[in-house]
């Protein structure tokens, strides 16, 4: 089964002239803007869009009226779209594209605001924030697990196995111990079990990685789900009731306002998840594991001449991968739900297109992340305020962005060189 | 050739060509051989092992049998442990198995093997039927049950794994199988309501909506990749969540919805198009499986016959030199890609026109189109290898179902026993080293060449 030998046989040649990328982009915004300033505004209506700053509808607001808010939105994604196809030097491109986004996403929540039955015409910005991050959280571990693994050169589709495997044996080992920390060691061993056999087949016994991720994923749902049946569901409260991680309060930084109920009174996983982003962010770029996993990952020959051991990295930093994957699988387990069979439920396919997404970078990755985090707590609020857009669409979003981005319309995402191909010296 | 084998005279490997024969028959007079002929030089005239021991020998190899054969008794094995440790009852016999160690065999033994019995009895044969047929207790039909839960399992599974083995041929991994499967089952069940046909044609149609809805979803990653270079792996994989968040949105709404239900089923499929059943309304096989096989035949004359067949295969094996060549690139990865998504869109069509389904809920595609991939692996994706596969996978899961309801061993097991099946076929040389078996002559074994995003 050869796949592909070169990755990017087929690109079409490069369009320069007066359609550079940038412009095509702006016209796109522009088209966003024109849409959201007219659409939006038209179906806003008078009422004022409050986004309070807090849990609920009482406390201080940002407020605006629904259509006045609708249309200005639409305006500023026009301006951007406009300053992009009037060309703006390079630097600038990300922010004005930022500026842009943001003001469509905004001219939409006016809209759909101000629309709501009478009386919900808020949005709690704590809640959303809060949200954001609890949905974002899987994505973010698992998005690291696959910066970890693909940066030495190893192609991580595990990812959904491994959180679910991480879940499943925090919930086990948790449940049988009584003890939340026991649960969480197990659930990082219990990630990098998957890591090691993804490893061992993908470095030993070069197999294609794609492959025996899918099947690893598939091993995983089937293992966890027959002992779920043959043994959580016939004793749950021996095998599926473990202890729980509480939330925990940061002094000072729980007082700020907005940020500080919604992400500084947490639980462990949160903390960990952010600590373990900047971490890998500086482990990957400041560091000699850092300069030598990248460097295995994008030559690994290279490597191998000046004396970097090119297999003992790659083992080394996949089964790192399936302890941060496997400790992301136990943020469900040991902090929200007990354990379901299949309940990391595709998340692990939406933190490989975070990584992607943030072109295999940690932060890009956390940005990615939160952003497909935000779709999902934006499907649910919009469900609760009974919004015309059905949920299902929104959950789209993530899929569709990504397909966009490795299609080249938002920059060109390149994976490391040596990405998915088994290194054999000689 | 190696060395010992030559000097043993018995080698245990054929010979890739006469030629090559010739060669090692005169290595060995070189050698000055005592047994060998001095003026012969034809494979014959060799010492050679009986057919028997030859045969032996070979059996013992790694070869593409072999290799499948103990795949399966490993995964069964694997799965036996997990059985073992999954059942308190026979756990607690291990506790005192220094003083009773009897104890904790027989009850592990009659676990597994009456698990395994039923797995067997429920896919292809089961003895208590075929002595009630005997003594006129039930009908013919009970004896045919399993065989027809096989098949009926099958068909979607050939369509699937012939999707995801043509692409692979062509270079691309779909792993969209799923998404087109159920774009495919959306369109083929949706002109199975909604179309006021006559019986026959009415059928036939929605089969080719089906295979429309596919086509369709693979266009999309074959088109990206061949224009932009977008990596089909990351597509599809996206495709397949925006599929079915379209089918779970398109089942609520109205006249898709069955107004009879709150819950998220639709309108059943019209009589007139649905697949006909073989044998009897009272067993579930149905013409699928016929469309199944005579998609493998058209797969395989594809592959190996037609001119985009040759295409496919060259770009599948060097694209630069296939261009170089003179053929399209381009035009090759989207045309495998929508033929692919044809393939996977019947198989959708399968799930809801067949006797599985016949109204759209959001788990009508079941997995179809991951255990396509599997199957495609599992046939060492060549179109009848993959029908093959289909018939062994098809009948796990129709075994994994009695299993279930009779030993009470969650049909998970069954996805368990597929994902070990196909780890151990892509790694032969794992096989080989547990088995201790002698390297093959066959290249066909060769692990599978990783590739990057």
């Amino acid at each position: 089964m050869s796949t592909m030998a070169v990755p990017d046989v087929a690109v079409a040649a490069v369009d320069e002239g007066f359609w550079t990328r940038n412009r095509k982009v702006g016209l796109v915004l522009l088209a966003l803007g024109l849409l959201s300033a007219v659409l939006f505004g038209a179906l806003a209506t008078d009422q004022q869009a409050r986004f309070t700053l807090s849990d609920d509808a009482a406390g201080a607001a940002l407020e605006i009226n629904g259509t006045i808010g609708a249309i200005l939105f639409g305006i500023i994604t026009i301006a951007a779209g406009a300053a992009l196809l009037a060309g703006v030097p390079k630097r600038w491109f990300l922010p004005v594209l930022g500026v842009g986004l943001v003001a469509f996403v905004l001219s939409f929540l006016c809209w759909q605001v101000s629309a709501a039955p009478t009386g919900q015409n808020f949005m709690p910005l704590v809640n959303i924030i809060r949200g954001t991050f609890i949905l974002a959280l899987p994505l973010i571990f698992g998005a690291l697990a696959g910066v970890l693994c693909e940066r030495s050169g190893v192609v991580n589709v595990a990812i959904e196995g491994q959180l679910l495997m991480g879940a499943f044996s925090g919930a086990l080992f948790g449940s049988l111990s009584g003890n939340v920390w026991v649960g969480l060691v197990a659930a990082a061993i219990g990630g990098a079990f998957i890591s090691l056999l993804l490893a061992v087949f993908a470095i030993r016994y070069l197999v294609d990685q794609v492959v025996i991720g899918i099947v690893l994923n598939l091993l995983a749902v089937g293992v966890t789900g027959f002992l779920y049946e043959r043994l959580m569901q016939t004793d749950a409260t021996k095998y599926n009731s473990s202890p729980r991680f509480g939330n925990w309060n940061i002094p000072l930084l729980e007082d700020i306002p907005v940020l500080g109920p919604a992400l500084f009174r947490g639980n462990i996983f949160l903390y960990l998840g952010l600590l373990l982003v900047l971490v890998i962010h500086i482990g990957l770029f400041r560091t000699r594991w850092g300069l030598r996993t990248r460097s295995v990952g994008e030559h690994p020959t290279a490597a191998d001449t000046l004396g970097v051991k090119v297999l003992r990295v790659r083992y080394r930093n996949v089964l790192l991968a399936g302890v941060v994957a496997g400790i992301g699988g136990a943020s469900y387990t040991l902090a929200l739900y007990s354990f379901t069979k299949n309940m990391i439920g595709g998340k692990g396919f939406i933190a490989l297109a975070a990584l992607i997404f943030g072109r295999w970078n940690p932060t890009g990755a956390l940005l990615a992340a939160l952003f497909f985090g935000f779709a999902d707590q934006l499907a649910t609020y919009l469900g609760a305020i009974n919004s015309a857009i059905p949920s299902q669409f929104l959950a789209m979003l993530p899929y569709l962005a990504t397909i966009l981005a490795v299609a080249g319309l938002v920059g060109r995402v390149r994976a490391p060189a040596a990405d998915g191909k088994p290194y054999v010296k000689g | 050739m190696s060395d010992p084998n030559a000097q043993s005279g018995s080698p245990d490997k054929e010979p890739a060509s006469e030629a090559q024969a010739a060669q090692t028959a005169l290595g060995n007079t070189e050698q000055a051989e005592p047994t060998t002929g001095p003026g012969r030089s034809a494979p014959e005239s060799k010492p050679t092992p009986t057919l028997g021991r030859l045969f032996l020998d070979n059996l013992w190899a790694a070869n593409t049998f072999t290799v499948t054969l103990l795949s399966l008794v490993l995964a069964i094995v694997v799965g036996a442990v997990l059985m073992i440790i999954s059942d308190p009852e026979v756990l607690s016999t291990f506790s005192y198995i220094t003083a009773r160690p009897s104890d904790a065999f027989s009850a592990s033994w009659t676990l597994v093997s009456e698990a395994y019995a039923n797995l067997f009895k429920g896919s292809i044969f089961d003895p208590e039927a075929f002595s009630g047929w005997v003594n006129g207790d039930n009908g013919w039909q009970a004896v045919l049950a399993p065989i027809s839960e096989t098949l009926t399992y099958t068909a979607p599974l050939v369509f699937t794994g012939l999707a995801v083995a043509l692409a692979f041929r062509g270079g691309l991994f779909n792993i969209g199988a799923q998404g087109q499967a159920t774009i495919g089952v959306i369109l083929a069940a949706l002109a199975g309501f909604l179309l006021p046909l006559p019986p026959g044609l009415h059928l036939l149609v929605a089969v080719l909506a089906g295979a429309l809805g596919g086509a369709v979803w693979g266009f999309i990653p074959g088109i990206l990749k061949a224009r932009t270079g977008a990596h089909e792996v990351i597509n599809t994989i996206m495709l397949n969540y925006i599929a079915t968040y379209f089918l779970t949105w398109l089942i609520v709404q109205n006249g898709v919805q069955d107004p009879t239900r709150t819950d998220a089923i639709s309108k059943a499929v019209d009589t007139s198009a649905q697949l006909p059943r073989l044998l009897g309304d009272n067993l579930r096989v149905h013409a699928g499986i016929l469309l199944a096989v005579l998609a493998t035949w058209a797969v395989a004359w594809l592959l190996n016959r037609s001119t985009l067949g040759f295409e496919l295969r060259a770009v599948g094996a060097n694209p630069d030199a296939a261009r170089t060549a003179g053929i399209s690139v381009t035009r090759t990865y989207t045309l495998i890609m929508v033929f692919s998504g044809i393939l996977a869109g019947l198989g959708g069509s399968n799930m809801v026109l067949g006797s599985t389904a016949s109204a759209l809920t959001p788990l009508v595609v079941a997995q179809i189109g991951f255990d396509g991939i599997l199957v495609a692996l599992l046939g060492r994706v060549k179109p009848w290898g993959v029908l093959l596969a289909a018939l062994l996978f098809g009948a796990l899961q129709a075994g994994g179902n009695r299993m279930q309801s009779y030993s009470g061993i969650s049909l998970e097991l069954v996805t368990v026993l597929q994902a070990l099946i196909v780890i151990f076929i892509a790694a032969p040389a794992l096989v080989k080293a547990i088995f201790q078996l002698r390297a093959a002559r066959a290249a066909r074994l060769q692990t599978s060449l990783a590739k990057g995003w």
